[in-house]
């Protein structure tokens, strides 16, 4: 577990943050730029010394105010992706990497040749940081701080210095460390589409405080996520198990909860776990089972709670037994359907619109 | 004008090169915690400590030599201590010329590795500390590789500009030849003597050959070492 509770004031702005997350885990810290989300990773590193409060890991204080305690950064064990890469020009690749190797006393748990073919840094070893590409330098980063042994992961918005392309061509060894590794990470993103792929925790940032924490799926429905996110990218995010596959059609059933999702997903083979999420705008609710629909996928569930959205829409969650999943409809619509908490409904998801929102976990 | 070089002029030149490597020798590590404390460091004091570094640049030679004298006298309070407990002399010796001159170049000094240090990106040290890397392993394996052009470049303008001092060498160290007559003192002592015009332009031409080299070969090993490290 780690657990952080820091206050932290500068340059007239203030951080008040307290949350806690399982280990090993990949929690996101998610918020707009500046809402103090490289500050707290900073609190955690040890780079910076909150003016109050404490940063444990597992059974271990790294910071405490209160006794005194500050273990410095050098001696912490924690890994740092920043932003920019920051491999020093003055090695190679292979410098870079076995620098943070070199002076670990801890058991190497994470091997050279591991690390190498992982990250496929195998041709760019003899290479100088200035020859090569900004992914290559990202993914050199990260192996330099692998090496290391670290007891933690933090990455700073490792893809913000990235292009599109470069970030799709980094992402997946991303989700490789996650899925190969156990090292516990905090993976701090103003990009929801990133945190959707890699993170099993969330702590929702704006303003310097902490404003919702949780599993992904629980953040998913909270509405100070729409806040930062934008009403059209608000939708509830359910992890499941695929049950059956559909390889011609690239299409699989989905397990949520008691129901079942023909989701678009390629590759993927039974029993995987599988991410989706059903954006709200997508969702269609019926009060009847409907027919001679398009709609591939029919769920019922009940109406478990109605709130105000802008521009005379409402946000309505369905308890579609086991889950939750959320729709954006109309003050009309609801009104005509007369929804309350406890109407039974049809939730209608078309396949197609779970096209590039499913995930492998 | 066939026996060029004169004797003379060799051990001129042979004592120039000397003082000015020992010169370099002496005040480069100085410098470069004088740099450090100037760039890094935050204490009581520190603007007292930038004038005091920068001070040779705007005394004249000749009182910084003599304040030379009179701490590294014979008789000085630091000079006595010297010579009744190491044995050492510093007035009047190759020694005392190399000293004067390291004061005098100091600031040439500290200012190149200085600029040297700020364009070392603190980031690159606060990476290497997640890596595990404590103050003297970041210090000699990050900061000081990453300064090392600056550095070069600082003690190769020191060394060329240390050819050349007068004031405070001829001041502390007196003009005795084979012992401190370096290039400029042997070109003043040609100028005042009769029919030594010839001596002197020779003197004055090798001077400049000296100072106009020193300076090419600064810029040549800077270029060479950014590109060693890739900017």
């Amino acid at each position: 577990m780690l657990r952080v509770s820091v206050l932290k004031r500068r340059d007239g702005f203030t951080l008040r943050a307290e949350f806690d997350a399982p280990t090993p885990g990949i929690v996101a810290l998610f918020g707009r730029s500046g809402c103090g989300k490289t500050t707290l990773v900073n609190l955690i590193s040890g780079l910076l010394t909150p003016d109050e409060g404490s940063v444990r890991l597992n059974d271990s204080v790294l910071t405490d105010t209160r006794s005194g305690t500050a273990i410095p950064v050098e001696k912490r064990r924690i890994g740092y992706v920043f932003q920019d890469p920051r491999l020093f020009p003055h090695f190679s690749v292979l410098g870079n990497l076995r620098y943070g190797q070199r002076r670990t006393l801890a058991r190497h748990s994470i091997s050279f040749d591991e690390v190498v073919s992982l990250l496929g840094l195998t041709g760019l070893l003899d290479r100088r940081p200035h020859q090569l590409s900004g992914g290559e330098r990202q993914r050199v980063s990260l192996g330099r701080a692998l090496l290391s042994q670290p007891g933690l992961l933090l990455l700073d918005e490792p893809l913000a210095s990235l292009d599109v392309a470069r970030r799709e061509e980094v992402l997946p060894y991303l989700e490789a460390l996650r899925d190969r590794l156990s090292i516990p990470m905090v993976y701090v993103s103003h990009q929801f589409d990133e945190v959707l792929r890699l993170a099993t925790h969330v702590v929702l940032m704006e303003s310097g405080k902490v404003v919702a924490q949780g599993t992904l799926g629980e953040v998913s429905l909270r509405p100070e996520l729409r806040a930062i996110v934008g009403p059209d990218s608000v939708g509830a995010v359910l992890d499941g198990v695929i049950t059956k596959t559909d390889p011609a059609r690239g299409m699989a059933d989905l397990q949520v909860g008691h129901g079942t999702l023909y989701v678009s997903l390629r590759d993927v083979a039974v029993g995987s776990r599988v991410r989706v999420q059903l954006l709200a705008r997508d969702i269609i609710l019926a009060t009847e089972s409907p027919r001679g629909l398009s709609v591939q996928n029919t769920l019922q569930g009940v109406v478990a709670e109605v709130s105000d959205d802008e521009h005379e829409a409402v946000l309505v969650k369905v308890d579609i037994g086991g889950a939750i999943v959320l729709a954006r409809i109309t003050q009309n619509a609801l009104e005509a359907l007369r929804l309350r908490v406890g109407t039974a409904v049809w939730v209608l998801v078309k396949a197609v619109s779970t096209r590039g929102h499913a995930f492998r976990m | 004008m066939n026996d060029f070089p004169t004797p003379a002029e060799v051990d001129a030149l042979r004592l120039s090169l000397e003082v000015a490597a020992r010169s370099v020798g002496f005040s480069l590590p100085l410098a470069v915690l004088a740099a450090w404390l100037l760039t890094r460091a935050r204490f009581p004091g520190r603007s007292v400590l930038d004038a005091f570094v920068h001070l040779p640049l705007v005394l004249p030679p000749v009182a910084v030599g003599y304040v030379l004298l009179i701490v590294f006298g014979i008789n000085g309070a630091v000079g006595g201590w010297l010579r009744d407990r190491l044995g050492i002399q510093l007035a009047f010796t190759t020694a005392g010329a190399a000293l004067a001159t390291a004061v005098m170049t100091f600031p040439l000094m500290v200012r190149a590795i200085r600029i040297a240090l700020e364009n070392v990106d603190v980031g690159l040290e606060a990476a290497a500390r997640t890596l595990g890397a404590g103050p003297w392993d970041r210090f000699f394996t990050i900061t000081l590789p990453l300064m090392l052009p600056g550095i070069l470049a600082g003690a190769v303008t020191a060394f060329a500009a240390g050819l050349g001092e007068f004031g405070a060498v001829i001041t502390f160290t007196s003009n005795i030849p084979g012992v401190t007559r370096t290039l400029p003192l042997a070109l003043y002592t040609a100028i005042q003597s009769p029919g030594g015009e010839a001596v002197a332009l020779r003197l004055a031409i090798l001077s400049l050959v000296l100072g106009l080299s020193g300076l090419l070969a600064a810029e040549l090993l800077a270029r060479r070492m950014r590109r060693f490290l890739g900017r």
